[in-house]
């Protein structure tokens, strides 16, 4: 198989194209003119100021901004111009122009402060003036050694300041939430925050206010504006956990990308509360990196001090992320230095009674080598003893999914090795072996902003894929795409894509799907729209792992492809889950997508492998492994990153994890599997490995170790398990796995067969029911953000969201207390009443509060009881089960 | 000796309740209109064209030829949007106009819309006059009763909808794209251009935005034509316009002259300067425009002549001023206007008022230095030119100007320690001087 190992790639071919037919004359669609006597060829409505960043010629800028719309606010970037009139005379123009926000037009004669004495002393008197109220700080600001504002300062300003009078002050700072700190002091006014807030992610919750001087980046007051009072914060949804001001609505301003304001912010006005005050820029040592928290495989960069990761910033990478990235890649970083790292090996203690039982004792930690011959001794006697099967966890790495796929096979000779900890189907294992496996990069970030028209079933994009869903706005506001969803209700984020529902209880995502494939519904009118939209060139489908749980769900978006010509692409949550695909840790898959059934393709692979033959029975999935352990059909487990509340029935993996002869676990940190495990081997986080995400568009993307550190990756710690048990992997390092992986030629024989499960009926819904709906947010218990107060203050408060209708059954309004019950347990929220399908509540799946698998033992699409709280006292109380239970 | 005025917009103003609809037929009111909507839209734009109506709002730019920069009817609407925000300091045309006479610019504004094929005008008046917005509100009233606007204006198959408007208080909405913003509802800040109004202005739709003397004007133009109205004023400043007189004259006021008079003959009219005085200098359009002195009394005012002196004719807002005079203190009182009326947008504007503002405190309370004059001099010159619109450009005039006519009295001020002027003497009313704002941090470092 051919990896791809692409950084940054797709839009640096733009920049390209100018420089090297410097020569050749001037296309139809460019404009020829001239930069400080040097002549130049850019397409039609370059700004000059990027122009002449082509030309390496640097501007100085602050309000200039390339994801940004030209705003020609702060005024740093005059140049003088001339431009030829009707009879080619070259007319110099009065005054100076703003570079950036000036079109370059043929002819044009531009020049900067490095030939024009007009355009050098502009820059500098404006730079004095941005001076003169800016507080001299510098050296306890966050900025200070990165700061643009003092970079140009050093290369535009004056040495010494002649302003005598007394400087403008504010109040400092400003909570804008609890995670983001406004100094309205150092603010230079440039309106980079506030225009990100409303162009990119659309959540504007700061604007200026008041004039002149007393202009100022504030927040949303309507006592001054004479708007109504803002929403009672202790009610409605998409509000913050942590104290926040009101944005521009006058709700409570709730934001999953407002760090991004931190990053463009020109001077130190916004910081964050997780870094004000903790390094100097110049002490930090910089890595590029990809973030762990999604499948968009955003670029970051991973700062460090003296092997401590102080902050994350977006990596600038066109075909991606652009420059922006989610808070949660941002700021949650602290889980991988949490306390309850792993440092050492840890091994169970036993006592063997003389009937031949095991008491399992407690956990000691032990030396690798006497670590390895343990669980080396102990796998292979489960192997022999029932067979050993992986949990390795959607985390992954490529490397690491290759070496557990391998690691399966030829260490354990099974195909029992499932990654995915969450909902899933077989349905889901043959439409990924079909459709996703092997493919390459198919729908990319570029497609979906040049697509008419994307239909996202079971994604909601702003929670699970946070950059796709900034792509997916900006192509809805730049270039009219059309996002249809098929979901239970209009979230915020499809609001602010002015995106279409075609509202769905859960569960009958495979009829709506097949109604838009018909093309004859026309109630509602949308569906017929949706497949209209769908027809055009381009058009995309995007579908997210929680089709899983929809019985037909995948068929019906194969058949809906077919019909329509639309492209699939496949959307999970985890950044591990596409590698795991594409490198076979499913029980059906193996590397390069190739089906296990395949007898050739087990050949070929078997051979790359060196090994005689590889396990030909059909392997367990996930579920089907916890259930085969749990009866004891399955000796032993190898279980790599998988939290167990994260499984479709927590309860169930426990007894399972309870029952199993022998466990080995592989975890960066303490987790109910280790309370389980024989043999806890510690792995190394991200930041301490190189390593490389596959995210979901079909892109390897490689990262450097950003630490030093003595833990190894899953790769090695299987490398040296499997020399332990004498079956050598030969993948110690990570230049042997990357040059086994790309040794895999393209896998050319059939693909699997399309799966095709006819949709279920879904069931009836009783009075004092409803069907349930679920989807993880953003900021939730997750693990990953533990170590972050900051971040979770502004995850959105879990709430339980019914309908008019729905509320009205159970006797609750807006605020009131809901209990949604199952005969596991139950989950109580305060309820926001929202516009959507009616008998259907929806929960968030795993939020502080409501963790759904865990407390109910259900899943979206089951049946549950519906009550006020206190109204259902006939069933017992559950309580403590609902927390956040692994903190 | 036959007096050089030409009262055309003024005619009515001294009428028995000039404001009310009958008053104002009953002097040949909304005549025009009902000629012009006989008339083909494109002949009244060739006809304003003709006239050389040039835009009363101070730039002077030709108003047929505005018009004429709409792109073609495309089907969808197009507005006539009538700047009513006259807020600069000594500018005061627009609201006695409307105050006085406010149908005759719902006539105008009826003919230009006609004229440009627009069916929905908006008057944008300054807010706090709110007397004015009331006479407005009611002029639009009668004129809807009388079926003057509305649907099938006068029977001609013309339907006009004109909505009153009334800002927010901010002298930068009288800038044009300023203006629209926040008629639209949004912060009153200048936008970008291109594209300009006549291409996407109100609403993202092709937009005529005129001065209220300017619209006022149209009616007299339709009715006696183009040769009547270049019969007034200069060869390339044709017409009549209001010259508003303030301060140290006898006889202060709105006296409605062609264009090119002179000060000389404008305060010969006003009964002459204060008893006992002299002219020590004055402003040809409102604190925007460099300062005169005495040896300007004989500049023609047209736009040409005002230009070629050092200044503007702006809105022909003549604030006279005598010896008594301090010119320190008058600069500062318009800079300390333009800090409080900068929007903030631009740093130049939003930073350089504040800093001018901070240094004329200084030097009018006689804690200048004589760096002072050059850092004032220095900033002025990194303002104009620089700013996002002409409110920073013209927050310099003044100070340029007055140094250079008045250094030494600048000069006077830093060497003396204090402003060496009786304020209580250039106060038309009984006045006692106040002690200067105690001046926070000034030279502390």
């Amino acid at each position: 198989m051919t990896v791809t190992t692409q950084g940054k790639s797709g839009a640096a071919d733009k920049g390209s194209q100018g420089s090297d037919e410097a020569k050749t004359p001037a296309r139809a669609d460019e404009v020829t003119f001239t930069i400080d006597g040097v002549e130049t060829s850019v397409p039609k409505g370059t700004l000059v100021i990027r122009a002449a960043e082509e030309i390496g010629v640097e501007i100085p800028r602050f309000c200039d901004h390339p994801l940004l719309e030209p705003a020609g606010a702060c005024r740093q970037c005059l140049v003088e111009v001339s431009m030829p009139d009707r009879e080619g005379n070259l007319r110099p123009m009065p005054k100076p122009q703003a570079s950036c926000t000036l079109t370059a037009s043929p002819g044009m004669v531009v020049k900067t402060q490095l030939t024009s004495a007009v355009a050098d002393k502009a820059q500098h008197g404006v730079m004095e003036l941005l001076l003169i109220n800016h507080p001299l700080d510098c050296p306890v600001c966050d900025k200070g050694g990165e700061c643009p504002l003092q970079n140009q300062a050093m290369s535009h300003g004056r040495p010494t300041s002649r302003l005598v009078d007394a400087k403008r002050t504010f109040a400092k700072p400003l909570a804008v939430s609890t995670q983001i700190l406004l100094d309205r002091e150092r603010c230079i006014l440039c309106q980079r925050c506030t225009r990100f807030s409303l162009e990119i992610a659309g959540d504007p919750f700061i604007d200026l206010q008041k004039r002149g001087a007393s202009q100022q980046i504030g927040r949303f007051d309507e006592s001054v504006l004479d708007f109504e009072e803002p929403v009672d914060p202790e009610r409605g949804a998409d509000v913050p956990v942590g104290a926040a001001l009101a944005d521009e609505s006058g709700s409570t301003f709730a934001s999953y990308f407002s760090g991004n304001t931190v990053q463009i912010c020109p001077v130190g006005a916004l910081t964050s509360a997780a870094y004000r005050f903790r390094s100097r820029p110049f002490d930090l040592i910089s890595t590029p990196a990809v973030a762990e928290h999604d499948s968009c495989g955003s670029a970051i960069r991973v700062d460090h001090r003296r092997g401590v990761v102080l902050r994350r910033l977006a990596g600038d990478d066109p075909a991606v992320n652009e420059e922006w990235i989610t808070d949660k890649d941002r700021f949650a970083f602290a889980w991988q230095s949490a306390a309850d790292r792993l440092s050492t090996p840890l091994v169970r203690e036993r006592s063997v009674a003389a009937d031949g039982t095991v008491t399992r004792g407690a956990l000691r930690p032990a030396s690798w080598v006497e670590a390895l011959e343990l669980a080396a001794e102990g796998l292979a006697a489960a192997k022999e003893r029932g067979g050993v099967a992986v949990l390795p966890g959607g985390r992954l790495t490529v490397e690491d999914a290759y070496a557990y796929a391998k690691f399966a096979r030829v260490a354990l000779g099974t195909n029992d090795v499932d990654h995915r900890a969450r909902v899933h189907s077989d349905e889901e294992s043959a439409f990924l072996a079909h459709l996703v496996a092997g493919s390459g990069i198919g729908v990319t970030f570029a497609d979906l902003e040049a697509a008419p028209a994307a239909l996202l079933v079971g994604l909601e994009a702003e929670e699970e894929a946070g950059v796709t869903f900034l792509r997916l706005r900006k192509a809805a506001e730049k270039r009219g795409l059309k996002v249809f969803s098929v979901a239970p209700f209009a979230t915020r984020g499809l609001e602010r894509m002015s995106g279409t529902l075609l509202p769905a209880a859960p569960g009958t995502e495979a009829e709506w799907l097949d109604g838009i494939a018909d093309g004859e519904t026309q109630d509602p009118q949308s569906v017929a729209l949706a497949g209209e939209a769908l027809g055009q060139p381009g058009a995309v489908i995007l579908v997210g792992e929680r089709l899983a749980g929809v019985p037909g769900a995948y068929s019906a978006v194969l058949r809906l492809a077919e019909r329509t010509g639309a492209r699939v692409a496949w959307i999970p949550r985890r950044a591990g889950e596409r590698a795991g695909v594409e490198l076979g840790t499913l029980p059906t898959l193996l590397p390069g997508g190739r089906p296990v059934a395949d007898d050739a393709a087990r050949a070929e692979v078997a051979g790359s492998w060196g090994v005689a033959a590889l396990p030909d029975a059909p392997g367990r999935s996930a579920d089907d492994i916890v259930d085969a352990l749990a009866v004891g059909q399955l000796a032993g487990a190898v279980v790599g990153g998988v939290e167990l509340s994260d499984l479709p029935d927590p309860a169930h993996a426990r007894r399972a994890l309870a029952q199993a002869e022998f466990l080995v676990s592989l975890e960066v940190r303490e987790s109910e599997v280790t309370g389980f495990a024989d043999v806890v081997l510690p792995v190394a986080p991200p930041t301490e490995k190189s390593g490389a995400y596959w995210n979901w568009e079909g892109r390897v993307r490689p990262f450097g170790q950003a630490l030093e550190s003595s833990a190894m990756a899953d790769h090695r710690v299987l490398d040296a398990l499997a020399d332990t048990l004498g079956a050598p992997l030969g993948l110690g390092s990570l230049d042997q796995v990357r040059a086994e992986v790309e040794g895999f030629a393209a896998w050319t024989g059939a693909r699997a067969a399309a799966p095709a499960v006819d949709p279920v009926e879904p069931p009836a819904v009783e009075p004092g029911t409803a069907v349930l709906a679920s989807w993880r947010l953003l900021l939730d218990a997750g693990r990953g953000q533990d170590g972050e107060p900051f971040l979770a203050g502004t995850a959105k408060r879990p709430v339980a969201r019914v309908s008019t209708v729905t509320a009205a059954a159970c006797q609750v309004s807006d605020g009131d207390l809901l209990t949604v019950r199952s005969d596991r347990g139950a989950v109580t929220l305060p309820v926001a009443v929202t516009e959507m399908v009616d008998h259907v509540v929806w929960l968030p799946l795993r939020s502080p509060g409501s963790a759904v698998h865990e407390s109910l033992g259900a899943g979206p699409g089951d049946t549950v009881r519906v009550a006020a709280a206190g109204a259902d006292v006939a069933s017992p109380p559950v309580s403590g089960s609902d927390e956040g239970s692994l903190r | 000796m036959t007096s050089p005025l030409t009262p055309v917009l003024t005619e009515t103003w001294d009428a028995d309740r000039s404001w009310s609809l009958d008053t104002y037929r009953a002097s040949g009111g909304y005549d025009a209109l009902e000629k012009a909507l006989g008339q083909d839209p494109g002949d009244l734009v060739q006809l304003v064209k003709d006239s050389g109506l040039r835009g009363r709002g101070g730039a002077g730019f030709p108003t047929g030829l505005k018009w004429g920069f709409l792109p073609p009817d495309d089907g969808g609407p197009r507005y006539l949007v009538v700047n009513a925000d006259e807020s600069e300091p000594g500018t005061c045309k627009d609201i006695p106009l409307m105050m006085a006479s406010p149908h005759l610019l719902v006539e105008g504004v009826a003919i230009t819309s006609f004229a440009i094929g627009c069916n929905h005008a908006f008057i944008y008046v300054r807010g706090e006059v709110l007397h004015v917005y009331r006479r407005l509100l009611r002029a639009v009233e009668e004129a809807y009763a009388a079926g003057l606007l509305g649907k099938d204006v006068l029977g001609k198959g013309y339907d006009l909808d004109v909505t009153v408007h009334a800002g927010a208080g901010a002298y930068i909405c009288g800038e044009e794209t300023a203006l629209l913003d926040s008629l639209e509802g949004r912060r009153g800040q200048p936008r970008l251009k291109p594209p300009f109004p006549a291409v996407a202005g109100l609403y993202a739709r092709p937009t005529v935005v005129n001065n209220v003397e300017s619209i006022a004007s149209v009616p007299s133009i339709v009715r006696h034509g183009a040769d009547w109205f270049k019969g007034m004023g200069t060869e390339r400043s044709a017409g009549y316009g209001i010259f508003s007189l303030s301060g140290h004259v006898k006889t202060p006021g709105q006296y409605e002259a062609p264009l090119g008079i002179t000060l000389r003959e404008l305060i010969d009219m006003a009964g002459g300067m204060r008893e006992g005085h002299q002219l020590k200098f004055w402003t040809p359009g409102g604190s925007s425009t460099p300062l005169f002195t005495d040896e300007h009394l004989d500049v023609p005012l047209d736009y040409e002549s005002v230009g070629a002196a050092g200044s503007m004719l702006g809105t022909r807002a003549l604030q006279i001023f005598d010896e008594t005079t301090c010119v320190v203190r008058a600069v500062t009182r318009w800079t300390e206007f333009y800090a409080h009326e900068s929007c903030g947008k631009c740093t130049p504007c939003r930073e350089g008022t504040f800093w001018l503002r901070a240094v004329l405190q200084r030097v009018e309370a006689g804690q200048g230095t004589q760096e002072d004059l050059d850092v004032l001099l220095d900033v002025c010159d990194n303002i104009l030119g620089r700013a996002f619109c002409a409110l920073g450009d013209g927050a310099t005039s003044p100070i340029t100007s007055s140094i250079q006519y008045f250094r030494a009295e600048y000069e006077a001020h830093i060497t003396g320690g204090a402003c060496p002027f009786d304020h209580s003497k250039s106060a038309l009313f009984d006045y006692t001087p106040r002690e200067p704002k105690a001046l926070t941090g000034a030279g502390a470092h």
